[in-house]
């Protein structure tokens, strides 16, 4: 009797790690198989465990990421040893500059192979320490729950980031019980979440004492879902918000206090509101170099209060006045209950500043040739924004697409815009549709492409086509590598190196080759109604929409120029006499 | 600027590797670094000697208190505290220079730890005036091999004032 007990109660580690992520309420992971992982999928083909089969890894990584961002809970995905594992790696680290919760498994050859160079060893551990928040070399089965719980918790606390779990064959294969502890308790990690009051009230006394206040919001608030604190912070104090490429959504792009995005694509009155204001109040936003651009020239009169979960943000790239470390959030919530003062007086005080910044935008407000004969993709944007809900989920790929995207689209809901700001990786954007796809399959989900970065992940429409999830991928085709091409216009004068994409395949036909509807767009008058047609077909499309080729993103703030130096558009003598050059 | 930074870790694989890694991948260098279990042997402590202007410090000991496994870390640079280093050198030894080579050992208070016809091997433990005291007078008899722990530190305790 005790022996039968005894027996049933051992599981083998591979069915020990299933249970272990029930218990952690995943709903699907992402992943792709390989021998180290036979054990794995063998147990959760009989636990009936949703897995979905990417055509890649990288695709895996990046669709756990937006399956992560889109909904705000932990992305799961996972690869077999060697190859499997090092084809995350552009995926783990998309996910660790963005600060999103992904667990990754990777299998690895048996314990005592280790170090031997085995077939398909790789040190995953090693090659993903400085791209991981943590990580876990399993060493035995029963031990599998406890880290499991961990990497979880790891993984979306504080401030999130990826997790790797590196799992030998022989812990998959091996026996053990399953045990999972009550709770987690990490001696070495325990993420500050309340704001210091007394710096909390330093930033009330900064507030009163500025005259030109702007607030400048990052990917923070989104990820820490405190879009409504910060409309509330805002419009109490009537000071106008400007957003990061990540925080777009955070704040309503329809307010009549948001300025935009600020930085590199930024617009004029973000920029100029930036550079000329006394009181920088950033939150959840790191002062990355693509928002500061020269550091030394960056919002020279101003004082900076910086809100931010991570001390290690603070004072990294520029100096800070008032650091506050806490969940933004929670000390937003704060800040919005201690503060005394209406609405009323503020907006008396503010009223010349708010009158200038006002008046920025009105000077220059985003513009391109609406009177164009051609498509341009600044329209596409704009039309995608009138015609899809308020709820869809736009992802991004890199480059161009990604700027028009930012500036045309108007983002109303947090999590609504999925896009790789740190790392910049194209190849992101699809499989990240996928994801959040798969968390929100009633939802509308539309990948803008460019042609480039499209056809790095493209193997994923057979993902789609299995699954018959709606994701839509409106490709800008401009037949170029078009970010690049559009430096070397400005600065290599126009010398395309290596950025034409001539031979482009018919994507109408790749789709169909696939499965997958395809819609081409090669005429202006076109756009509005293939948009319609995209969007109200109940499966995937790839919609081929063929733009202006040579457009460009503007405004622009050079590398090294200060934030209010920027260019508004390519010299026009200069670049006519260089398009009868490359004809 | 010198910086002696404590820090307690996990005693487990791989943390070495998390907390070099957060040294190299800024691209600076660690002039020493010693590690040893502390009295719960599951706790480790590491001192480790860097140079940085303040900012880089800072950045660095906030990137090692991010550190999952890390679970306590101090920079004693501002603060009062000992530290010790130790090392083996063996120098060798002729019957002219025998007793000189001994006197000054003796003068640091070193150990004799091993002895052949030819050599002696000494253990000298100090801070790190009384070392690089002790390598310079010791240098011109002929150092054959020098074997440094790098340095263990810990803040003094103020309780007595
Ligand atoms: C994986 C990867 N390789 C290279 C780059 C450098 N890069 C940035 S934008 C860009 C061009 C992208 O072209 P495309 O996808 O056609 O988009 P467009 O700019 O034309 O909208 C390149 C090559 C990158 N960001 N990611």
């Amino acid at each position: 009797m005790q022996q039968i007990r005894r027996v049933t109660m051992q599981m083998s580690g591979a069915e020990i790690l299933v249970k272990a992520l029930q218990e952690e309420g995943v709903e699907v992971i992402f992943g792709y198989p390989g021998g180290v992982l036979l054990d794995f999928y063998d147990a959760l083909f009989r636990a009936g465990m949703r897995h979905i089969l990417t055509r890649h890894e990288q695709a895996a990584a990046h669709a756990a990421d937006g399956y992560a961002r889109a909904s705000g809970k932990v992305g799961v995905c996972m690869a077999t040893s060697g190859p499997g594992a090092t084809n995350l790696v552009t995926g783990i680290a998309t996910a660790h500059m963005d600060s999103v919760p992904v667990v990754a498994f990777t299998g690895q050859v048996p314990s005592h192979m280790i170090g031997g160079d085995a077939f398909q060893e790789a040190d995953i551990i090693g090659i993903t320490r400085p791209i991981t928040k943590h990580s876990y070399l399993a060493t035995s089965p029963g031990e599998l729950p406890k880290i499991v719980q961990e990497a979880f918790h790891i993984a979306s606390t504080g401030r999130p980031g990826p997790v790797v779990i590196d799992l030998p064959k022989d812990v998959l294969q091996g026996k053990g019980k399953y045990h999972r502890p009550d709770k987690v308790e990490i001696r070495g990690y325990k993420p500050k979440t309340e704001g210091h009051p007394g710096q909390i009230k330093r930033v009330l006394s900064e507030i009163m004492k500025a005259k030109r206040p702007v607030i400048y919001a990052g990917g923070g608030v989104v990820i820490s879902g405190a879009g409504g604190e910060l409309v509330a912070f805002a419009e109490k104090n009537m000071i106008p918000v400007t957003n990061t490429l990540l925080g777009l959504g955070g704040f309503p792009g329809n307010h009549p206090l948001f300025l935009g995005m600020l930085g590199m694509h930024g617009t004029y009155q973000a920029n100029m509101t930036i550079h000329e204001s006394d009181l920088i109040i950033a939150i959840g936003a790191r002062f990355d170099d693509r928002v500061t651009g020269a550091v030394a020239k960056f919002a020279p009169s101003a004082r900076v209060v910086h809100i931010d979960v991570d001390p290690s943000a603070i004072s990294k790239n520029i100096v800070v006045h008032v650091p506050v470390v806490g969940d933004v959030r929670g000390v937003l919530k704060e800040l919005n209950k201690i503060q005394k003062g209406e609405k009323a007086v503020w907006k008396e005080i503010r009223s010349k500043w708010l009158d200038r910044v006002r008046a920025w935008g009105e000077e220059r407000p985003l513009s391109y040739d609406r009177k164009s004969s051609l498509i341009k993709p600044q329209y596409v944007i704009e039309k995608l924004s009138e015609l899809a809900p308020d709820d869809a989920i736009i992802t991004t790929e890199v480059g161009q697409n990604q700027m028009w995207v930012a500036q045309y689209y108007k983002f109303v809901k947090p999590r609504t815009l999925l896009s790789s700001g740190g790392l910049g990786t194209m190849g992101y954007g699809f499989p990240a549709a996928m994801g959040a796809q798969f968390a929100f399959p009633k939802r509308v989900v539309v990948d803008v492409a460019g042609d480039g970065s499209i056809q790095m992940n493209i193997q994923e429409l057979a993902t789609v086509a299995q699954h018959n999830i709606p994701v839509k991928i409106v490709i800008l085709n401009n037949c170029f590598l078009g970010m690049v091409r559009q430096w070397q216009e400005l600065f290599y004068d126009a010398r395309y190196s290596q950025t034409c994409l001539s031979s482009n395949p018919d994507f109408v036909k790749v789709a169909e080759a696939y499965g997958v509807k395809g819609i081409r767009i090669s005429d202006k008058a076109e756009v509005e109604a293939g948009l319609k047609e995209a969007l109200a077909h109940p499966g995937p499309v790839v919609v081929d929409c063929q733009i202006d080729r040579e457009e460009g993103v503007y405004p622009m703030v050079p590398a090294g120029a200060a934030s209010s130096e920027m260019i508004f558009g390519p010299d026009r003598k200069k670049k006519e006499s260089k398009l009868k050059a490359v004809k | 600027m010198r910086h002696t930074i404590t820090i307690t870790v996990e005693n487990k694989f791989g943390v070495l590797s998390r907390v070099a890694g957060l040294f190299s991948g800024r691209g600076f260098n660690i002039e020493s670094l010693s590690v040893g279990e502390t009295l719960d042997p599951t706790i480790s402590r590491m001192t480790i000697v860097t140079r940085g202007d303040d900012r880089i410090i800072e950045q660095v000991t906030k990137q090692l208190r991010k550190l999952v496994d890390v679970i306590k870390v101090t920079d004693l640079t501002d603060s009062s505290f000992v530290d010790r280093e130790m090392i083996l050198v063996k120098i060798s030894a002729t019957e002219k220079n025998k007793a000189e080579i001994l006197r000054i050992n003796e003068i640091f208070r070193g150990k004799i730890v091993d002895v052949s016809p030819t050599t002696y091997t000494f253990e000298i433990t100090g801070d790190e005036g009384k070392i690089e005291a002790f390598i310079k007078l010791i240098k011109p008899f002929g150092v054959k091999e020098i074997s440094r722990t790098g340095k263990v530190a810990i803040l003094r305790e103020m309780n007595g004032e």
